[in-house]
């Protein structure tokens, strides 16, 4: 959305209205020039940067952007109001907010995003939780650091639907090792866990966690190492215990990363597919069918493009409005302290 | 490395804080219990992390009779490679690696080559061009594929390029340039400007500097990038899925979903010996360029 507004430059705050003697290598002694942002504080960048070989050097990757990127998420709103179906000689029309009303009232769709609401929630928090614990671990002086740090970014590396296919025949009622384990434990015989009713979710759920958990684990343990020690130490000084230390000293320090990072985590997991896709493809019953997944079928195996572009924009809209919630109550939160 | 703040904490308190004795010496004891049970937790996490994995290789080196077992042993009792063999009569695999290996390589190369000049524009250029790609770079992880898949499948056909591997390796391209373009511009801005100084004194211009001078000083960086979008690519399954429609033409993890079967109903040996192979290749590579990866993406993030 933000790249629409490079292809019209020559804004109202812009003097010169165009390109005309701003472009070439001018800039001599470094003296900024009138439509020139000055940059953030640091140290000068050299000599000003021509605006021509600026947008020679853009331009071959802008114009993929603009068709596979940009032009499809415009399309795609636009989509969302005509009656689009795959395979149909009729042309497509215009319909208004007509798919809109009927998604309304569509209990199907409605199912689907409270699951992919809780999934997606149900995924984020605890592994935001179980990432914070494993970073703050491998950024100890512990013995065989390295090979945790290279084991703790494996799923990182892996296709999604090895993934999926790996924790299926952990799964597995009969084969699995799950059951077996369950079994010489004698907690019972175990269940079958991806087509049970009651289990298919929160089962789900375990493998999103796992499998995003390195990306978390990562982000966090790169802002851990940032946090000063000299800080670290000071409060140990003071007799500050361990929790307070993270209270006062590497919270505040790793706040901002962690706040990205979940806000990331919850769009991608909300967005999430080849997952679920492959471990149940939605069953049982719709227990596990995503929003995503809905929304495929919808497209796809129906061909009703119109009325999966409305889901889109739904899902989109709704998840833009609770990420600025959080994302608004957790800095105003930061300000209170 | 970094030195665990706690190892000194408690010493130094003893010798600084007097009045505080009882408390001093607990913080000692439970000092080295903490770190018992650090290394537990560590061991939680690892086995966690790792037992996935260790049972689908134990799977895939089975035979059938102990796949069937109601009592399934984590290392095999007779490891065999028939399930690899059944595996490549099942699926067409060899020519699946094909197709996601000319797809991922393609979509690597186009993909840096593209994002180097535009990376060194946000890294160097202070006008509002560089904020707006900024700013995709940020917005387009938020992108909803759902929204986008379907203007993207009508676009591809009209230019007939649906079921065709070029059309994915567009699509691989452009979503694989947010991540390139981040971590290029990273790698840009840690090139001291000095160098491009007294190239523009020697009068070469912007295009000429980023291709002799900055270029190769980025080499390490682009290889690393390139590797990444090529497990990128490599591991993807939703665009295939839905753009690659004849078995022909399908990479590898839409081919692997094949084993499945329409209940679920799957050849286990076989899933998880071609599921282990389809692996390899990600894993090697990800090995390779870790450190960078996770440095790279960092160095984009914090701020100094």
């Amino acid at each position: 959305m933000t790249s629409v507004t490079a292809t019209k430059r020559s804004g109202p705050d812009d003097p010169h209205g165009g390109r005309s003697g701003r472009d070439g290598h001018g800039g001599q002694g470094g003296r900024p020039r009138k439509g020139w942002r000055p940059g953030p504080p640091g140290p000068p960048r050299g000599k000003a940067f021509g605006d021509r070989a600026a947008w020679f050097l853009v331009l071959p990757a802008l114009i993929p952007i603009l068709i596979l990127s940009v032009g499809p998420l415009l399309y795609g709103i636009a989509l969302a109001f005509t009656d689009a179906q795959s395979g149909r000689t009729r042309s497509t029309q215009w319909i208004g907010t007509l798919n809109f009303q009927d998604l309304l009232h569509d209990t199907l769709f409605w199912d689907s995003f409270r699951i992919g609401l809780v999934w997606a929630v149900g995924v984020t928090v605890p592994q935001f939780l179980l990432a914070l614990g494993l970073a703050l671990l491998l950024n100890q002086n512990l013995r065989l650091r390295w090979l945790a740090r290279a084991l703790a970014i494996v799923p990182w590396a892996m296709p999604e639907v090895v993934v999926g296919i790996m924790w299926r025949l952990v799964y597995n009622p009969d084969a699995g090792i799950l059951n077996e384990t369950i079994r010489d434990l004698g907690l019972g015989d175990g269940r079958d866990w991806l087509t049970g009713l009651a289990t298919a979710l929160p089962a789900v759920i375990l493998v999103g966690i796992w499998a995003g958990m390195p990306q978390t684990t990562v982000a966090l343990l790169a802002g851990l190492q940032n946090t000063p020690r000299e800080l670290h130490e000071a409060a140990a000084l003071d007799g500050a215990g361990a929790w307070r230390r993270f209270r006062t000293v590497t919270w505040p320090a790793i706040k901002p990363i962690a706040l990205a990072i979940s806000a990331l985590n919850l769009i991608w997991n909300f967005n999430s597919f080849a997952l679920v896709y492959v471990l149940t493809s939605g069953g049982p019953g719709g227990r596990t069918r995503l929003p995503m997944l809905f929304a495929y079928e919808e497209a796809f195996r129906y061909g009703q493009f119109g009325y999966a572009a409305a889901m889109g924009c739904v899902m989109v809209a709704v998840i833009s409005v609770l990420l600025a919630l959080y994302l608004v109550g957790r800095l105003r939160g930061g300000e209170d302290r | 490395m970094r030195r665990a703040p706690e190892r000194r904490g408690p010493m130094r308190r003893g010798l600084l804080t007097r009045g505080a004795p009882d408390r001093e010496s607990t913080g000692l004891r439970t000092g080295r219990a903490a770190r018992a049970g650090q290394y537990l937790a560590l061991l939680a996490y690892l086995v966690f992390l790792a037992f996935p994995f260790v049972w689908l290789i134990s799977t895939a080196f089975k035979p059938a009779r102990e796949l069937g077992s109601l009592h399934p042993t984590w290392i095999p009792e007779n490891p065999t490679l028939d399930n690899f063999r059944q595996a490549f009569d099942e699926q067409p695999l060899l020519q699946a690696a094909g197709n996601s290996l000319v797809a991922a390589v393609s979509a690597a190369l186009i993909a840096v080559v593209i994002a180097t000049p535009m990376a060194y524009v946000m890294a160097r250029h202070r006008g509002r061009l560089a904020t707006a790609a900024t700013g995709w770079v940020v917005v387009s992880q938020a992108f909803p594929f759902v929204l986008v898949i379907i203007p993207l499948f009508l676009i591809l056909k009209n230019l007939h390029l649906i079921n065709t591997l070029w059309g994915l390796i567009l699509v691989y391209v452009v979503w694989s340039l947010p991540f390139a373009l981040w971590m290029l511009a990273g790698y840009v801005r840690a090139v001291p400007t000095e160098l491009e100084e007294a190239a523009a004194v020697d009068g070469a211009g912007r295009v000429r500097t980023l291709v002799s001078v900055v270029a190769p000083l980025l080499a390490p960086g682009i290889v690393a990038t390139a590797l990444f979008a090529f497990i990128t690519a490599w591991n993807e399954f939703f665009f295939a899925l839905v753009l690659l429609k004849t078995p022909e033409k399908q990479t590898l993890p839409v081919v692997l979903t094949h084993f499945l079967g329409a209940e679920g109903v799957a050849d286990l040996g076989p899933l998880a010996a071609a599921a282990f192979l389809a692996t390899l290749p990600s894993l090697v590579l990800f090995a390779f360029i870790q450190r960078r990866i996770t440095g790279g993406m960092t160095a984009g993030a914090v701020k100094h």
